[in-house]
């Protein structure tokens, strides 16, 4: 049942949150309100405050955690690696709305720039969440071809260019998380229902030509929660920082799973 | 997925509220509220079966100020499920799930609920006097 409500050890306060000003000399300034939960200091979470120089910052948001972390406050704990959209590592919820750190600019944000982290998922440390059960999730559809004939001896298994322009899109997804944990369905069934990203996954060798496990592929998702908690909001598809398309590839699984019924 | 230890990271608290999000929850309020009007039809029925004097005062009731309002809003649930419910089903066959065309066709669906619900309040005043 849908909890609307954050139970009572995550609610979070500004008010004992750690203020950080920027240098005196710098002309044009931001602040960043940052989402901070120590787990081995057994206080509540907080939101600190972290004035920059934008004069001697890159561009990115990114760039403003990893100045932070660098110059102002080393405890500050997330997660980046490639910076630049193709690792999923610095997914978080940055002005209200899930994406990559390191594609956000800092200039498109009007005020102040707030950052949680993915919503609705157990946090490890400030804007490290848990994502076990989305990376068992994913586990779950069978990430990878599956074959019942033999490979032919003498090349690869093709594909036609066409064939391959279905998976084309859906093998771009980076799992960063933002879509599923952007999709209100998630939150509230998170722990029975696969979500955008897993589904998007499983739409992916479902129907990919090679693969020959399609009819298990279906029957694994075809659960009202698994796949049907699904109601088209399309929360998922406004969040990929990929513009990857999760609600149409989740569309398109249940009108597979209509036809072949008749 | 809640922890024992670890707090859960804020999600409506925080979430910029955005179109998407914003016409399913209507669209699954204005259900439950549509629902919910079905007892005043029943209501009706049951004063109409009781006797003149007890629909005389439901009829009241309902014809007051405030049955208006609360018909006025029936009416408009009506009109924005019926809009959005077109909506999921186009969006059912596959179509129109593009961003692009899934603004727009809110932005119809608004447009039509807007023109449905001034059409039918109209109509209402003129036939019902």
């Amino acid at each position: 049942m849908a909890d609307f409500n954050l139970p009572a050890n995550s609610r979070y306060t500004e008010v004992p949150g750690r203020s950080h000003a920027a240098p005196a000399a710098a002309a044009r300034t931001k602040t960043f309100q940052i989402y901070r939960f120590d787990p081995d200091s057994g206080e509540k979470p907080r939101v600190d405050r972290y004035a920059i120089d934008l004069d001697r910052c890159g561009p990115m948001v990114l760039d403003g955690l990893i100045k932070i972390k660098n110059e102002v406050d080393p405890t500050l704990t997330f997660r980046r690696s490639c910076r630049e959209g193709i690792c999923g590592s610095c997914a978080m919820n940055i002005d209200g709305l899930n994406t990559l750190a390191c594609t956000k600019s800092i200039s498109d944000i009007k005020g102040d720039v707030k950052i949680f982290p993915l919503p609705h998922m157990p946090v490890v440390k400030d804007l490290v969440p848990d994502l076990t059960n989305f990376y068992a999730q994913y586990a779950a559809v069978q990430p990878w071809l599956q074959t019942r004939t033999p490979a032919p001896p003498d090349r690869e298994r093709l594909q036609s260019k066409e064939d391959q322009e279905k998976v084309d899109r859906p093998s771009a997804c980076i799992l960063c998380a933002c879509c599923s944990t952007s999709c209100p369905s998630y939150w509230w069934n998170g722990d029975r229902y696969l979500g955008p990203a897993a589904l998007l996954a499983s739409y992916r060798w479902i129907v990919d030509s090679r693969d020959e496990a399609t009819a298990e592929r279906l029957d694994m998702v075809e659960d009202s929660f698994r796949l049907y908690r699904c109601h088209t909001i399309m929360n998922c598809t406004e969040a990929c920082p990929k513009d990857l398309n999760p609600a149409r590839a989740i569309a398109e699984i249940k009108k597979l799973l209509l036809a072949r019924q008749f | 997925m809640a922890s024992p230890d670890r707090p859960l990271s804020p999600h409506l608290q925080v979430y910029k509220t955005q179109y998407t999000m914003a016409l399913s929850i209507l669209h699954r309020a204005t259900g439950v509220a549509l629902s919910l009007s079905l007892l005043l039809l029943a209501a009706w029925l049951v004063a109409l079966a009781a006797g003149a004097g007890c629909y005389a005062w439901v009829a009241a009731l309902l014809g007051s100020w405030f049955g208006w309002l609360v018909l006025g809003g029936v009416l408009a649930a009506f009109w924005y499920h019926f809009c959005t419910g077109i909506r999921h089903l186009v969006f059912d066959t596959g179509a129109c799930l593009e961003k692009k065309q899934a603004r727009q066709s809110a932005r119809v669906a608004i447009v039509a609920i807007v023109v449905l619900v001034g059409a039918s309040l109209l109509a209402m005043l003129h036939f019902g006097g």
